[in-house]
């Protein structure tokens, strides 16, 4: 039992960290949730603002450009971590074998981890160029195109091509947590249904899969709520463009805060963004809960 | 259990892949950093070298030019951005960390915390932009050693946390019943044996910090803010016509990190683990 003195304590301790805390995201988020039911703009003087209710949502709820927005930043998410899920398993399925160079090869995947997001961006950009570029110039070499083309620079393919990026630089942790996870797989279980005579795929997907799916569930739930809020990739990449196809949702609200100045509207479809992230924030919390309660599926 | 030669190749094959997949876009980075100018301009392209070209690092070092003098600054203020959070980050998350460990603080509260930085930063960003430029606080290093430290707290407060639970108790609870305070139980007790985690979690938080983009993109505009990604956004958005210039950039904007990440794998990657997974 904690004494009174104890309990005081409790909360000494904690007040420094509840301040700073409170300053820099409660306080700013209630802001927000304020702005966003007035026709706030961002002016040189300061202009009469009003109380304008749920105009801005109503207006944001039905704003076709908005919605293409985040279908695009939906997109994102479901590629970029669908494909990180796939080629995570896949990578720690392989670091789990023993095979000369293993260690290295392991140690090797974390240098994506580590190359900072813009320079990951910077690099696939050079890499993706369309006159000089090393994609175009590898693949002409190798006979697969027999023209140069602007990757990210044509709309059919720059979404793609920035999930691309994105996957090479965040694979490694889904790999990483796959790849622990394996390690715990009991070796009796699979060598038992190898003498039953079950294949190789299928130990692997009645064993191996649901022993890990538990940890694997909740890396891919964090990354999903990351790739939601893609921001810098596009940024240095494509700026949003061509034609808007890589415009997702942090990068609409980006421009109707600090192009068009629009800071009420800007701040409802933030609320609507802080939403969707909060409801994907409940379920890696009852994700993480069911996994640290010692639960494998 | 013994696996057929066909199968041997099928892993050397994938492994051969995975190495290339990974290691390419880095090597070629560095590549394209010492080519000749002309070398990248080729159709198709050179692959190798005609010559080794190390002037660029050399400009980039040095302050009276130009570049350098954008990459020494964003250097400098990368520097002190992330080291200054990370040592606030620290500060406040130990006392925050041992109330949630030793004085039963509410895990929900611990929750609450970690989620405020999940939100996408754009939720944040307006307010926070409105009340620096009134205050006269934008384009500050201070500003943004703020922001980073609210950012890298929860995940610093989660890590420490973890690693006191599994501290003995015992010291402790001595310590206390001899009457000393809880600050002296804190600094003499648990501090010298959370060391490791210490160190551990301080770096782990540079590097969060190393890697921030956005908010530094906001809040700051010239030489004397501006970190090292807005520096190299720059860089790469700008009228360079030499494509080595900006690899080089990015070369030594990744060596901190990359040389942390080797040399203290096993740290990292247990923690990047532990930290992904439990919650």
């Amino acid at each position: 039992m904690l004494g009174r003195r104890q309990k005081q304590e409790k909360w000494m301790l904690l007040a420094p960290a509840m301040f700073v805390l409170a300053l820099i995201t409660m306080v700013p988020l209630a802001n927000t949730l304020w702005l966003s039911f007035t026709d706030t703009r961002i002016t040189a003087i300061a202009a009469p603002v009003h109380f304008i209710g749920l105009e801005n949502y109503i207006y944001a709820l039905t704003d076709p450009d908005f919605q293409a927005a985040l279908y695009r930043t939906l997109y994102f998410t479901i590629v970029s971590v669908g494909l990180e899920g796939v080629l995570g398993i896949a990578v720690a399925v392989l670091l789990n074998q023993p095979f000369r160079g293993r260690l290295v090869l392991r140690a090797l995947i974390i240098l994506p981890w580590a190359v900072p997001t813009i320079v990951n961006a910077v690099a696939w950009r050079l890499i993706y160029q369309p006159d000089y570029g090393a994609l175009n110039s590898l693949l002409y070499q190798l006979g697969l195109i027999s023209d140069y083309r602007s990757w990210i620079g044509d709309p059919s393919t720059a979404m793609n091509m920035v999930i691309l990026a994105d996957v090479w630089k965040n694979f490694p942790l889904v790999a990483y947590v796959a790849l622990a996870a394996l390690q715990t797989v009991p070796d009796d279980l699979l060598k038992a249904a190898a003498i039953e005579g079950a294949s190789p795929w299928k130990r692997f997907r009645s064993i191996t899969l649901p022993w890990i799916a538990g940890p694997l569930l909740v890396v891919m739930v964090l990354r999903t709520i990351e790739a939601f809020r893609v921001f810098d990739i596009i940024y240095v990449m494509t700026s949003g463009g061509p034609a808007d196809s890589t415009k997702t949702a942090s990068f609409f609200i980006y421009q109707e805060y600090f192009n068009y100045l629009r800071s009420g509207s800007g701040a409802s479809y933030a609320v609507l963004v802080a939403g969707i992230s909060a409801v994907l924030i409940l379920v890696y919390y009852s994700a993480a809960k069911r996994q640290a309660a010692g639960g494998t599926a | 259990m013994r696996r057929s030669l066909l199968q041997s190749v099928l892993v050397y094959l994938c492994a051969l892949m995975l190495a290339v997949f990974t290691a390419g876009p880095l090597l070629w980075l560095a590549v394209m950093s010492v080519s000749m100018p002309t070398d990248l301009t080729e159709v198709p392209l050179r692959w190798i070298p005609s010559d080794l070209d190390f002037s660029r690092y050399g400009a980039l070092l040095d302050v009276a030019d130009g570049s350098g003098r954008h990459f020494l600054s964003a250097l400098r203020n990368s520097i002190l951005t992330a080291g200054g959070a990370t040592a606030i980050a620290l500060l406040v998350a130990i006392p925050a960390a041992y109330s949630f460990s030793r004085r039963k603080a509410s895990m929900v509260l611990l929750f609450a915390f970690l989620a405020t930085i999940m939100m996408p930063p754009i939720t944040y960003i307006l307010p926070l932009y409105s009340a620096f430029s009134s205050l006269g606080l934008l384009n500050k290093t201070v500003t943004l050693v703020i922001v980073y430290a609210a950012m890298l707290l929860p995940f610093a407060i989660w890590l420490m946390k973890a690693n006191i639970d599994v501290l003995p108790v015992e010291v402790e609870q001595a310590a206390l019943m001899e009457g000393a305070s809880t600050a002296f139980t804190l600094r003499k007790v648990v501090l010298p044996l959370a060391l490791p985690a210490i160190a551990a979690t301080a770096m782990l938080s540079f590097l969060v910090a190393w890697d921030e983009f956005f908010y530094a993109l906001i809040f700051t505009n010239d030489l004397s803010a501006k970190t090292l990604p807005v520096a190299i956004a720059d860089f790469a958005a700008g009228r360079v016509t030499d494509y080595g210039v900006i690899a080089s950039v990015g070369v030594m904007a990744t060596l901190p990190p990359a040389i942390l990440a080797i040399a203290f794998q096993k740290f990292i990657v247990s923690g990047l683990v532990a930290g992904s997974v439990k919650g």
